[in-house]
């Protein structure tokens, strides 16, 4: 094989490996705070890229310059993270909590199932194409390969970002220990005067917020057409279930892994790509059931 | 019980006399028992509290073997077909089981979900075995050696579809209260007790695993039988989705839940078709959780009055 | 004296910072009724959990019957005939009690043919008695759920008999019955014990009951078990009566 190819693979996997971190993260973030594992979590990230691919077309339009496509990128995936995700959170989600997993997975689903239509009714089915902030970036040169900047440096910068921010935010902030607190004891965290409501809440947004900031991102890179956010799910969801539900540096692991792993198919069997992340899945959960980086339990009975 | 037994034999006389008065229902009612069939083995994992959104992959797969023997000649009869792709889907299920059976809830639920979509997506990609997002035609098999035309032929396996979805409600009824399904229910309730009883958790919902796989595999043969045709989109998540729809829409607390269940989805479906055609899943997710929060358990469990579970004080 | 049944050696447990089990050694001879004493909180239910498989130890062996099953699962150890009734109940509480028992039943049976309804299993009647033994005849129609906690820790000690272990492990069989009620339900359980020749180790924390009813008393304390004897020698040691019975000598 020659390696060029290798090369171009390797940094196609960055960059997707970046974006689907971005999803990834969000998921995990919810689960590990909210216990709730989030199927309309696709729909977040897709709602993300349509808002974002209209936005940008409409910036054009009016003849204002590309590079205000990316504060609006930031806007965008915080409106969607804000309004959608809160509606669903305060509506709907707040009304299981604590219930069996397998009614949250269902009204999860139900909210899937509505999110998936309602982008269909807003934004029609015909294909988004919003290319012009990736084009505005212009290329690079790698090893004689030109390469999107937008991609290459752009994606996963944000990744990175993101990624650190968490981090300092969870571990630094007074609220981002309140949210860690909740997730270890809510009991106790309530008693010492946190608001585990609004905690779940903020979470909630935050983590939606990540999805349709990937999905942001995403919509200058591709073509966007009904159905995006499913296959986001499943990928987003083995990405978190690969480095253990609610792990945010093994988020990041499993999705480089993921990613890499997929460009690697993408050009040397493309009829197997899709195959790829399921099978880097299944294998690590055949080894360690609960995934990469996640400890031991404590017992129950 | 007795409730059980009446609601089941009004549906089934209803079943039996209505393709005689309105022929146009015959391809709805088989479509009908179908996902029916499919919603009856989401129902039995659903007792054990795990639920599928995967399911559309031995739906799917069924209905592929269906195809696949259809166009090479081979065995191109009805009665050979559905017994040779039902057990084909019973053996993918075990093969997938012996994988998913070791997780619960939420891993149970998606990593069916991502296997099935892995299979649609070789559907749609491999499209010089598949045939893509085309699919496949099947061309009408004989039933029983007899070449029938196609008004007769679907009167025939609707009522062949309704007996084998008879046999299968008792089944799965009989299962149901024997000690492999009360132990299934105890993976529901409590999975820690179960193990301490010496009773591998594993071995009983693998067992509900395949027959689950067995049942939508049943429904997929026909499924291809009646419509001529295979696409990629039987083994969508949407498609999935609306077998847990039409398990949640009956009730698990019976085994005619799913079948009426199924009945009623054809008809939101039918008014769907009209009044929003491009927002029916959204139509269904609303329901859902109307289901969900006001109805749990079903419209089985409104016709026979059944407290919701867990509520019992 | 009788054969050895059980061995734990020199269990070694700890997580999150704690040490569970420091050095745990018990040896348990057929047809013993060993108490567990100490005090609350102190870990009794985790050396249960070791020796029937919930929990591995990160060090030492549990041997039952001569053989290693440190390793096992707890279906694994179950099955070789190792009962167990729990601190907290565990018990399907969707269903009756009957089927509770019978499920038990199916299970030691094997007897899990589809064709066979749980409620005409062909053990019924043994499943009468041994509600019987824990005096629960009456109940037996009701749902778990709708059981008071006392009612339902005898029906776990009933679904853990079912198995006919050759050893049971008791954790606080008589803490949900009210006083008066004790003898009595201890009277019936060691009888059916004794009929069915099952050795009992079982964590009580009433010093009469410890009294009347084992025939050697282990006291847990520090994460391994401290003293051992005869109810007498350790109701009557000084330091057991400081630390774990709380009465000054």
């Amino acid at each position: 094989m020659p390696p060029e190819m290798l090369l171009l693979a390797a940094l196609d996997g960055l960059a997707y490996g970046s974006l689907i971190f971005l999803v990834a993260v969000g998921l995990s973030l919810i689960f590990g705070v909210l216990g709730v594992l989030n199927v309309a979590h696709g729909s977040f990230y897709a709602i993300g890229a349509y808002v974002a691919a209209a936005g940008v077309l409409a910036l054009t339009g009016m003849g204002l310059p590309p590079w205000l496509a990316f504060p609006f990128f930031i806007v965008a995936a915080v409106l969607v993270g804000v309004i959608v995700g809160g509606l669903v959170e305060t509506l709907l989600l707040r009304r299981i909590y604590g219930k069996e997993e397998v009614l949250q997975l269902l009204v999860t689903f139900a909210v899937f199932m509505i999110l998936e239509d309602a982008q269909k009714v807003v934004f029609g089915v015909q294909p988004y194409f919003a290319n012009a902030p990736m084009n505005w970036l212009g290329t690079i040169e790698v090893f004689g390969i030109f390469y999107t900047q937008y991609q290459l440096i752009l994606i996963p910068t944000v990744a990175l970002l993101v990624l650190v921010g968490l981090r300092l935010f969870l571990r630094r902030t007074a609220f981002g220990r309140a949210i860690v607190a909740v997730t270890q004891d809510r009991d106790a965290a309530t008693a010492m005067g946190i608001d585990a409501t609004r905690v779940y809440l903020i979470t909630f947004i935050i983590g939606a917020s990540l999805a349709a900031l990937g999905g942001a991102l995403s919509s200058a890179t591709t073509s966007l057409t009904p159905g995006i956010g499913s296959g986001m799910i499943v990928l987003s969801f083995a990405v978190a279930a690969t480095a253990g539900l609610g792990r945010i540096e093994g988020a990041a692991v499993a999705a480089l892994l993921i990613g890499l792993g997929r460009s690697v198919a993408v050009y040397f069997a493309p009829e197997f790509d899709v195959l790829i992340p399921y099978l880097i899945m299944v294998a690590v959960l055949l080894i360690k059931p609960e995934g990469l980086f996640t400890t031991v339990q404590t017992r129950k009975v | 019980m007795a409730r059980q037994l009446i609601i089941g034999a009004g549906l089934l006389a209803a079943l039996i006399i209505f393709p005689l008065l309105s022929p146009w229902s015959t391809v709805i009612l088989t479509v009908a028992l179908c996902e029916g069939l499919a919603a009856l083995g989401i129902l039995v994992l659903l007792r054990a509290g795990q639920v599928s959104f995967g399911h559309g992959l031995y739906f799917a797969f069924s209905a592929y073997v269906v195809a696949f023997m259809a166009a090479a000649r081979f065995g191109h009869e009805v009665l050979i077909l559905v017994p040779v792709a039902t057990a084909a889907s019973g053996l993918l299920a075990a093969l997938v089981g012996l994988f998913v059976v070791r997780y619960r809830a939420i891993f149970f639920g998606m990593l069916n979900l991502a296997i099935s979509m892995v299979f649609f997506s070789l559907l749609e990609k491999l499209f010089s075995i598949t045939g893509g997002a085309d699919g496949k035609r099947v061309p009408r098999p004989t039933l029983a050696g007899i070449s029938l035309e196609r008004a007769e032929f679907e009167l025939w396996i609707f009522y062949i579809t309704l007996g084998l979805a008879v046999l299968a409600a008792l089944g799965v009824a009989r299962y149901l209260l024997s000690p492999g399904g009360k132990a299934l229910e105890a993976i529901k309730s409590n999975e820690t007790r179960l193990e301490y009883l010496g009773v591998s958790s594993r071995k009983v919902l693998f067992g509900a695993y395949v027959l689950s796989g067995l049942l939508a595999g049943l429904g997929g043969a026909v499924i291809a039988l009646v419509s001529g045709h295979v696409t990629p989109e039987l083994a969508y998540w949407v498609r999935s989705g609306e077998f847990v729809f039409i398990a949640i829409l009956g009730g698990v607390g019976g085994v005619v839940g799913p079948f009426l269940g199924a009945l009623m989805f054809q008809i939101i479906r039918g008014y769907a078709a009209v009044y929003a055609p491009e927002t029916w899943h959204a139509v269904l997710g609303v329901m859902l959780l109307v289901i969900i929060f006001f109805a749990p358990n079903g419209l089985y469990g409104l016709m026979t009055g059944r407290k919701p579970a867990g509520t019992g004080q | 004296m009788s054969a050895l049944i059980l061995e734990a050696r020199d269990l070694e447990l700890r997580f999150g910072g704690v040490q569970a089990a420091n050095g745990a050694s018990l040896k348990v001879h057929a047809n013993e009724r060993i108490a567990i004493i100490g005090p609350n909180g102190a870990g009794k239910t985790t050396f249960i959990n070791l020796c029937t498989g919930y929990l591995k130890p990160q060090a030492g062996r549990v041997f039952f019957g001569g053989s290693d099953i440190t390793a096992l699962s707890p279906r694994a150890i179950t099955r070789l005939g190792v009962g167990r009734s729990f601190q907290i109940p565990q018990l399907f509480l969707e269903n009756t009690v009957i089927e509770n028992l019978l499920l038990a039943l199916s299970a030691r049976e094997r007897t899990w043919s589809p064709f066979l309804r749980l409620d005409r299993h062909p053990k019924t009647e043994e499943m009468w008695a041994l509600l019987d033994i824990v005096g629960l005849k009456d109940a037996g129609r009701r749902v778990v759920r709708e059981l008071p906690e006392g009612m339902r820790k005898l029906i776990d000690i009933a679904v853990a008999l079912a198995l006919e272990p050759k050893l049971i492990f008791m954790d606080e069989p008589t803490s949900g019955v009210s006083s008066h009620e004790k003898f009595q339900v201890m009277d019936t359980l060691t009888r059916a014990l004794d009929a069915r020749a099952t050795t009992a180790i079982f964590v009580e924390h009433d010093m009469d009951v410890v009294a009347r009813y084992a025939s050697r008393v282990a006291v847990w304390a520090g994460g391994r078990i401290a003293h051992e004897g005869t109810p007498d020698e350790i109701l009557n040691h000084p330091e057991v009566r400081e630390t774990v019975i709380g009465v000054g000598v």
